[in-house]
């Protein structure tokens, strides 16, 4: 199955009810199978959608295809991360565990999902070094997977990163809505997972300012930009509740977040990918 | 003893405004329309909404949201204020710092925040973007709240809960209705902040467990929430917290 496929399957209302109904990702798969030979179909339309695309400001990859593809090479990396995590004795305590057991599984499952979205456009998962040295080329920046604080840390980088990522390809998903819904769906997941994870840290559950809080300085640009009070024009700094207590700078900047763009989130996930 | 205020009207008809006045208004929904159009590739119900003249305003007495993007984001007001009312009162609350612990204490206010700058800002924006067009920015909506009890901890992050939780699907649902890349982005940057928040009250309610993002808001594809205005406005006319008639004839 190739995005083609998936494009067209997904116009097909029995898949769309799937995905509404929770039933299980086997299922959901059976259908895509079952309508895969709606292909060639797709072509006419498929043409018309993407010279139509509209775009996001700035942003790469441009195309529906090349931001799943950044969306499956992130999920790929919160996926190995989290089940590294789990199979390590003694990383997680006990009481966290069924939290991080519950990211990994959506990690896992959004893995799935793109690469069956993506079929042969679906890039090879890439190797991993969670330490940061790209497998031996440089010194480890960080030690994840023997400190446990660090590996709620690295989470937190992922998950925050994840967010802003996915939130920059909504434009290039525009042409599908149901490609767009599906996105949208994962983006909100993600959110879900940062914000518990900054909240098992001590942090509050979303972002202040452009401030990484307490992570290391190479995450800086997982959070540059974040500060922004602008949306369509309009400076919410200095908008006033009517009724309650004073509106503050800081819940301006916290009460929306930004997006990376490809671009931006790629050279992030490198930091992590052995070249 | 209050009736439902709230009402969808599921036949997109009604009296409409002249495609002269529409094309006035600075791009709102014009732009994307054909984007739209081309977009649907078969049994779409997308293409229901995208009447350049289904503008936000009264009709027969009674605000409808309006259609196309205008009613996107009129929807969007809606829910934005019933939230940032919602937790104005909980803040407010005289035994708002004797029901809630420091931490409880420091989320909610956080919200109210949050919740208070989306509303201003879709007053702000949505105005701008209608500007010179009286009468089609949602007026404020009255709200009541008998069902919870201010004073009760549980009460209050129950309904916190349901509110964010209907806040995500609701911005999930309405995405691909969004025909302007821009207000898509906003959509997309108020969403996420809106699934933080029903994260934190979810696990304030049960800490250290699945529930965060729980097997009943995320399905096995992983996939969160996503309904239609059509869904989600019925659901939250079920709360009976919005005490002021509305419809949405023209939101899909």
């Amino acid at each position: 199955m190739n995005i083609l496929k998936l494009i067209e399957s997904f116009t097909n209302e029995g898949v769309i009810k799937s995905l509404g109904e929770k039933q299980s990702r086997r299922d959901s798969f059976a259908q895509f199978g079952k309508i895969g030979a709606g292909a060639a179909m797709a072509a006419l339309p498929l043409s018309m959608l993407f010279t139509t695309k509209a775009r996001a400001q700035s942003s790469t990859p441009e195309t529906a295809t090349a931001a799943l593809q950044l969306a499956l090479t992130l999920e790929y990396l919160e996926d190995e991360f989290y089940a590294i995590a789990l199979d390590t004795n003694g990383l997680i305590p006990a009481a966290d565990q069924a939290i991080i057991a519950q990211i990994s599984q959506h990690e896992a499952d959004h893995v799935a999902f793109l690469q069956q979205a993506l079929g042969n456009a679906a890039p090879a998962k890439p190797e991993f070094d969670f330490t940061g040295a790209q497998g031996g080329a440089q010194p480890a920046l960080l030690d994840p997977f023997g400190d446990y604080a660090t590996f709620l840390a690295v989470a937190q980088a992922f998950e925050d990163t994840g967010v802003r990522a996915y939130k920059g390809q909504a434009g290039n998903l525009m042409s599908n809505g149901d490609l767009l819904t599906a996105a949208l769906q994962i983006h909100s997941v993600e959110a879900r997972h940062a914000s518990q994870i900054r909240r098992l840290r001590g942090q509050k559950g979303w972002i202040t300012g452009n401030s990484r809080g307490d992570l290391p300085s190479f995450t800086q640009p997982i959070y540059d930009g974040e500060q922004n009070t602008v949306h369509g024009g309009a400076n919410i700094v200095g908008l006033t509740a009517t009724n309650g207590p004073a509106l503050t700078n800081n819940g301006a900047t916290e009460s929306f977040d930004e997006i990376l763009t490809g671009q931006q989130a790629t050279t992030i996930a490198s930091i992590f990918i052995v070249p | 003893m209050k009736k439902t205020k709230v009402s969808v009207n599921e036949v997109a008809t009604g009296s409409l405004t002249s495609r002269r006045s529409f094309l006035k208004i600075s791009g709102l929904t014009l732009a994307g329309t054909g984007l739209l159009l081309a977009g649907c590739s078969d049994d779409d119900d997308a293409g229901r909404n995208v009447d350049p003249s289904q503008l936000p305003g009264i009709r027969n007495g009674v605000f409808d949201l309006g259609g196309g993007d205008a009613g996107i984001l009129t929807y969007a007001y809606a829910l934005e204020q019933l939230e940032a009312d919602f937790y104005t009162r909980v803040v407010n609350s005289n035994t708002f710092g004797a029901t809630f612990n420091g931490e409880e204490q420091q989320v909610l206010a956080d919200l109210y925040q949050h919740e208070v700058y989306h509303r201003e800002f879709f007053r702000v924006a949505i105005a701008a973007a209608l500007e010179g067009t009286d009468g089609m920015l949602l007026p404020d909506l009255e709200f009541s709240y008998d069902s919870v009890n201010f004073s009760n901890r549980t009460s209050v992050l129950a309904t916190a809960k349901a509110l964010e939780d209907t806040g995500v699907s609701a911005y999930n649902g309405a995405g691909r209705y969004i025909t302007n890349p821009d207000y898509l982005v906003i959509a997309g940057k108020i969403v996420s902040i809106e699934a933080r928040h029903a994260s934190a009250i979810r696990s304030l309610i049960n800490p250290g467990s699945a529930d965060f993002a729980g097997n009943d808001v995320v399905d096995g594809n992983g996939l969160d929430k996503a309904q239609k205005p059509s869904q989600i406005v019925p659901v939250v006319a079920s709360l009976d917290f919005i005490q002021t008639a509305f419809t949405a004839q023209y939101l899909p």
